[in-house]
């Protein structure tokens, strides 16, 4: 028997990340306290930009690695380094240290309860906690693996080194501890649940096929006849499980708790590129390996598409934290790109790949606002606090006004032409009713990105309301370039569309 | 290579803008001067412009296209017909009219008057470009994009009820333009199928698009033009934000941007969709003439003055798509033509009436009354104006109306009769209107009322001036529509109505053959 050989060229930039975080581990334990916060963010920061360099070397290389376990082609790469960009901007909120007296947005220490004297001192002598950045770096790794892989068991493992630093971000925050961990409890436990549906789908997907790899199991759904109740089983279940990631309806019900208990940078980092990598996944699932069975899963898409769709513009409009509506709000987009992926059509994957990009710049933005309008107890999430921010502070409220008609998909800004290719691909693979019922989701959904800008600009501020924080240069930095692109992306979107396009033949 | 004159026409009030934005806050004069100057440079361009095509001198205008986004096809195409050219006319001499108008009124608000003013000259530009765009994906643009500068314009500055009023504005205005969307791209895939992926005009309306969809991408068009135009029952946003929004800012909006949404249904809808504009042409022309009616009767009942105007708008607006959905040649002449004239009358009247409020710190018509002892010049301004309004002759909206019901009546008997109570209507609210403010017993707040200052007559001045100019001289702007509106209605394959005493005939008696 040979030994498989590993292309560790073309994997590279996957190996960067991983031993970035191990390395990140290495150093919780044996550098000293004080150290570790600058030697965490350079690492992972030079780990990043290492990484983004070796995916843009690797550009237009199609090809599968690792013994067909992963694919290297223009989605994978695609999303990999999109990924790797909105985490290099997040790694910049995650350092930052000016909002919180002495500190940063996390717990000093994860593990101390909530309200004890432990916390109290870590607090006084300001501790700052440093696992998060190795726990991202292995969630960073996680969701680039999770749209390359191209076997059922990477796709699995992927997937779990994806979530689990997740779930343990989610609970960290420096305030509202208790209403983080339960958001950290409550993803875990949602999350945990559809893991094994996804493994038991998998489990019947490889009783039909009698492979993993996606190729093989494309091959089989034309080879094997009449034992379609097994497949679609597998196929069912395994749609539950990343729909569950993306945040669809009916899996969606964990995203505004999670979104609003998690601390808001993470929160960000999480609505932008678990999006983006569970997205990579679902595409190239049901491209690939069940591309053949497209008439089956189609009308399921259609109905999750349109469920998802109407419930969270519908849901976001009774919202009354800032959190909860972008989280609603992100599930609305889940079902945009939904109508895109149920058209299966050839400009569908470049269609997605544009929009999941510009969504996440924009999301990342518009989270990384919401931690700079503070008031004595931390951020002030609640809406009717926000009353007046445009006299207060013109220059923040009219950023976070262009991230919210960036999400409506008002012209000039990059959510019009994500949404214009989305529903272009939609139309052209024959679900015009699809894209009805999105535009009707776009007008609800409006109004409540426009009630925002009306209590931002329109409103008396509030005599205690909050004030906004004057960033260091990592948020200042962060938040402007999300805004640029933004814009640029609206006006000039030809490049980057032409390249999401050439980036989206799946290698099989 | 040829001076890109287009673009400059639209790159000026956008650079204006952005100058304007960046004067530091406080020095409100100096805002204002700077977003005039603009104003008044882009009407020198658009004047360089109007007389390459009014007057047939070759100033080097040419049309322009520019790759913009290759992977759907669209382009930044600008070309000037004499429908765009009479609506390019209209924004580039409102915008100075209105900047001075607003000079004053941007004083009394809380606000500094910059936001104002720059807003103003994105409106311009984007207006501009909607009307000279000859790419549909480009139109949509800015189509969409107007409404957030519009909508902080109400929002920001106004009476009381302003951010209701300007929620509603958009809102309404959104949900037409999301459904144009959808029609937008369903019309884009049509070319998609066709082979030719494009948004450029002539290639889509090259297109042959089966009824079916037709039908479909007219509705998706149309709500969306509809919305905007207002046309009944519609138009529920415009009566708000004309009262609430202040009076130069109500100017504009009613008289130059809502002109996006009629300009929209005959440079692009008649041609795009000739089969279902021709099947649907009953319903509009119904709805047209109940807007004219039930504007002209709800103008009659109002005591709030803008909101007054804002009703008489929504009449006139009933006209200008009659003409339109009339398809007939001097229908569609004097629809265009009439879509300057309520431009100039409508951006007058408010004018004139911001001048009132101004004064009298009120809106209401109970508040005024015998202020033509006090104040003679403004009353007579005011009775022009008006006049105007009610479409009296020589005065320019004469004429347009005159070609809207006359070439109405070919086709549409019962409607143009109809219509023609409208016009009754309308000399019922502005005289009974100028009655109740202007004449009678100086009511005791009125008295010492100023009278017309300076600036304020440099604003009304050319308006009135032009009124009159263009009801003397129509000949150069209707040969300009009229050749326009040819190629347009030939798309729709509308037969030419019989006329309804045969020209043939007669000769043939005359000469004895």
């Amino acid at each position: 028997m040979n030994a498989p050989t590993i292309e560790y060229a073309e994997l590279a930039p996957l190996i960067t990340i991983f031993g970035a975080a191990v390395v990140g581990v290495l150093i919780e334990a044996f550098a000293p306290r004080r150290l570790r916060h600058p030697i965490q963010v350079g690492l992972s920061l030079v780990a990043l930009v290492a990484a983004l360099v070796q995916v843009i070397l690797l550009a237009g290389t199609g090809m599968v690695a690792a013994v067909g376990a992963v694919a290297i082609d223009g989605p994978a790469l695609f999303l990999q380094g999109t990924i790797l960009v909105l985490a290099i901007i997040s790694v910049g909120f995650f350092a930052e240290r000016r909002l919180e007296a002495g500190g940063d947005a996390f717990a000093p220490s994860a593990s101390s309860l909530p309200g004890s004297e432990e916390e109290r001192v870590l607090v006084r002598e300001r501790m700052l906690q440093t696992e998060v950045y190795p726990l991202v770096l292995f969630a960073v790794g996680g969701m680039m693996l999770f749209p390359a892989a191209n076997d059922l068991l990477m796709l699995f493992i992927a997937l779990e080194v994806m979530s689990l630093p997740l779930y343990l971000l989610c609970g960290m925050a420096r305030r509202r501890r208790l209403l983080s961990q339960e958001a950290a409890l409550k993803y875990f436990l949602l999350g945990a649940f559809s893991s094994a549906i996804f493994l038991f789908g998998m489990a019947f997907v490889y009783g039909y096929a009698g492979t993993l790899r996606f190729g093989e199991i494309s091959e089989a759904l034309t080879a094997n006849v009449g034992q379609d109740g097994i497949l679609l089983a597998g196929v069912g279940l395994m749609a539950v499980g990343l729909l569950f990631k993306v945040g669809a309806v009916p899996f969606h019900s964990w995203t505004p708790d999670v979104y609003q208990g998690a601390p808001t940078p993470i929160t960000g980092f999480m609505a932008a590129c678990t999006k983006l990598a569970a997205f990579g996944a679902l595409v190239r699932l049901f491209y690939v390996a069940f591309g053949g069975l497209r008439t089956d899963w189609q009308p399921m898409l259609w109905a999750v598409a349109i469920a998802t769709m109407l419930v969270g513009a519908v849901v976001a409009l009774t919202q009354t934290d800032i959190k909860r509506m972008l989280a609603y709000s992100s599930i609305a987009h889940a079902g945009f790109v939904l109508t895109a992926m149920v058209a299966a059509d050839s400009s569908a994957t470049g269609a997605i790949l544009f929009y999941l990009a510009t969504y996440g710049i924009a999301t990342l933005g518009a989270f990384a606002v919401v931690t700079l309008v503070r008031d004595s107890g931390g951020e002030a999430t609640h809406l009717a606090k926000w009353a007046g921010l445009g006299r207060r502070s013109p220059v923040l409220a009219a950023t976070f006004a262009l991230f919210l008609l960036a999400f409506a998909g008002i012209p000039l800004t990059s959510g019009f032409v994500g949404k214009l290719s989305v529903f272009t691909a939609a139309i052209d693979g024959g679900a015009a009713p699809l894209v009805v019922v999105g535009v009707i989701a776009s007008a609800v959904a409006a109004f409540f990105y426009v009630r925002v800008i009306v209590l931002m600009f329109f409103s008396d501020p509030a005599p205690e309301g909050p004030t906004v924080a004057v960033p260091s240069l990592w948020t200042a930095v962060g938040i402007t370039l999300g805004a640029a692109a933004t814009l640029l992306l609206g006006i000039v979107p030809g490049p980057l569309l032409d390249l999401a396009q050439q980036a989206s033949i799946f290698v099989r | 290579m040829t001076f890109p004159w287009l673009t400059t026409l639209i790159a000026l009030p956008a650079l204006g803008a952005v100058l304007t934005a960046l004067v530091p806050s406080g020095r409100g004069p100096l805002a204002k001067q700077v977003a005039t100057g603009f104003a008044l440079l882009t009407l020198l361009v658009g004047a360089l412009i109007s007389i390459q095509y009014l007057f047939d001198v070759d100033m080097g205008v040419e049309s322009e296209t520019y790759e913009w986004i290759p992977e759907f096809g669209a382009s930044w195409a600008l070309d000037v017909h004499g429908i765009s050219l009479a609506l390019m006319a209209l924004t580039v001499l409102a915008t100075p009219i209105v900047a001075l108008a607003m000079w004053r009124e941007a004083e009394d608000e809380q606000r500094d008057p910059k936001a104002f003013f720059a807003l103003l000259l994105v409106v311009e530009a984007l207006t501009l470009t909607a009307f000279l765009s000859q790419d549909v994906l480009l139109f949509y643009v800015v189509f969409e994009a107007m409404l957030i500068p519009l909508y902080f314009m109400i929002g920001m500055y106004g009476g009381p009820q302003r951010r209701y009023a300007a929620v509603k504005f958009l809102l309404y205005n959104l949900v037409g333009g999301l459904a144009m969307l959808a029609a937008v791209i369903g019309l884009y895939v049509q070319s998609v199928d066709a082979g030719n992926p494009s948004f450029f005009l002539p290639d889509l309306i090259a297109l042959d698009i089966d009824t079916t969809t037709q039908w479909w991408l007219f509705v998706g068009f149309m709500l969306a033009f509809a919305i905007k135009a207002p046309l009944w029952p519609f138009h529920t946003w415009l009566p708000d934000a004309a009262a609430e929004a202040t009076p130069s800012n109500a100017a504009f909006l009613s008289g130059v941007a809502d002109k996006v949404g009629t300009y929209g249904m005959i440079a692009l809808v008649l041609p795009l969709f000739p089969d279902a504009s021709r099947d649907a042409a009953p319903v509009i022309v119904a709805l047209a003439v109940v807007s004219i009616i039930y504007g002209a009767l709800l103008a009659i009942g109002q005591t709030d003055l803008k909101r007054l105007i804002g009703y008489t708008s929504i009449s006139h607006f009933g006209f200008i798509v009659l003409g339109i959905f009339a398809l007939s040649g001097q229908a569609a002449t004097g629809a265009t033509f009439y879509m300057v004239n309520h431009g100039l009358s409508t951006i007058a009247l408010f004018v004139v009436v911001g001048f009132l409020i101004n004064r009298r710190g009120s809106r209401q018509v109970d508040d005024f009354g015998g202020v033509q002892k006090p104040a003679p010049k403004l009353a007579g301004v005011f009775l022009v104006a008006g006049l105007s309004g009610l479409a009296l002759p020589p005065l320019a909206t004469f004429l347009s109306e005159f070609l809207v019901i006359s070439g109405t009546f070919t086709r549409y008997r019962p409607a143009a009769i109809i219509a023609t109570l409208g016009i009754v209507l309308s000399a019922l609210y502005i005289l009974w209107l100028y009655q109740r403010t202007m004449t009678g017993p100086v009511q005791p707040a009125v008295e010492g009322m100023p009278d017309l200052r300076t600036r304020e007559a440099v604003v009304v001045a050319p308006l009135l001036a032009l009124l009159l100019v263009v009801g003397f001289f129509p000949k150069p702007l209707t040969d300009a529509i009229d050749e326009a509106v040819e190629p347009t209605l030939v798309e729709v394959g509308v037969e030419p109505p019989e006329p309804l005493a045969p020209v043939a005939e007669h000769v043939e008696e005359g000469t004895g053959r």
